[in-house]
């Protein structure tokens, strides 16, 4: 089992094989049903905002020790238009395109880690961690 | 392209959603959809989730737009077979899907849509 994948982001395909990807690597490490739920969940919210807004990009899947607990972290990078609003993109129900407006707020009530860091012009990175 | 078969049963719609649906597939079984229930008149629609492993805000968005689409083209419509795991996800998600009619699997869903069809006929007389 390698330490980390990257998978390309660029169409909705993508975003079925990544949610694929974050499902298997949950189950070799036996995660918990809802935790699995949770988490792909969350990766599908934010590789569809990496390929829809971001204009694509990519996610790398890890494995990590979070609190002493074994954890998986998910990365998502775009080199899209960035967000200049981030704390309109982070409330329930706001959206620039005609999503419902709960990506990014939800797939935060999804983990336990969640990062994110955009710059406007240059792109969009958002970290996401899940632990057992 | 792919489709999600619809199935005709009497005057009910018959959905099983049984592949990791992308976005695209989503939107075209919301047009079918509504284009089957316009030819055939059908009174009910049944759509069973129960293979769907997540229901993200795209996915629920596409739920909820396919039961008010079909109650303006006067058809009620039940979601059948939420796993368990999905509930709890979506609700924290955000998305509680009002207005959407849910039961627990398609013998009790169909038991619903066919008390609500015969319940609108009176009605209606």
């Amino acid at each position: 089992m390698p330490a980390s994948e990257i998978l390309p982001l660029r169409d909705e395909q993508d975003v079925v094989r990544a949610r694929q990807a974050v499902r298997a690597r949950m189950q070799e490490l036996q995660f918990s049903l809802v935790d699995q739920t949770k988490l792909v969940t969350a990766a599908s919210e934010l590789a569809r905002n990496a390929v829809i807004y971001g204009k694509g990009g990519d996610m790398t899947i890890e494995v990590a020790m979070l609190n002493e607990r074994t954890a998986i972290r998910l990365t998502f990078e775009d080199h899209g238009p960035g967000i200049a609003d981030m704390e309109s993109a982070m409330t329930d129900g706001w959206t620039s395109g005609n999503g419902l407006g709960m990506g990014l707020p939800g797939a935060k009530r999804l983990v336990n880690e969640f990062h994110i860091e955009s710059t406007p012009g240059k792109g969009t990175r958002v970290q996401i961690a899940r632990w057992k | 392209m792919d489709r999600i078969p619809i199935l005709r049963m009497g005057d009910c719609l018959l959905v099983t959603i049984q592949v990791d649906m992308h976005d695209h597939l989503a939107l075209a079984l919301q047009d079918d959809l509504t284009s089957k229930i316009h030819a055939s008149g059908a009174k009910g629609v049944l759509i069973d989730i129960s293979a769907l492993e997540i229901v993200d805000s795209f996915m629920g968005r596409m739920i909820a737009n396919i039961s008010a689409m079909a109650s303006i083209l006067d058809a009620r419509t039940i979601v059948v077979g939420m796993r368990p795991a999905v509930a709890i996800t979506l609700v924290e998600l955000g998305l509680e899907l009002p207005g959407v009619q849910t039961a627990l699997d398609v013998e009790r869903g169909m038991q619903l849509l066919r008390s609500s069809i015969d319940r609108s006929r009176a009605n209606a007389r």
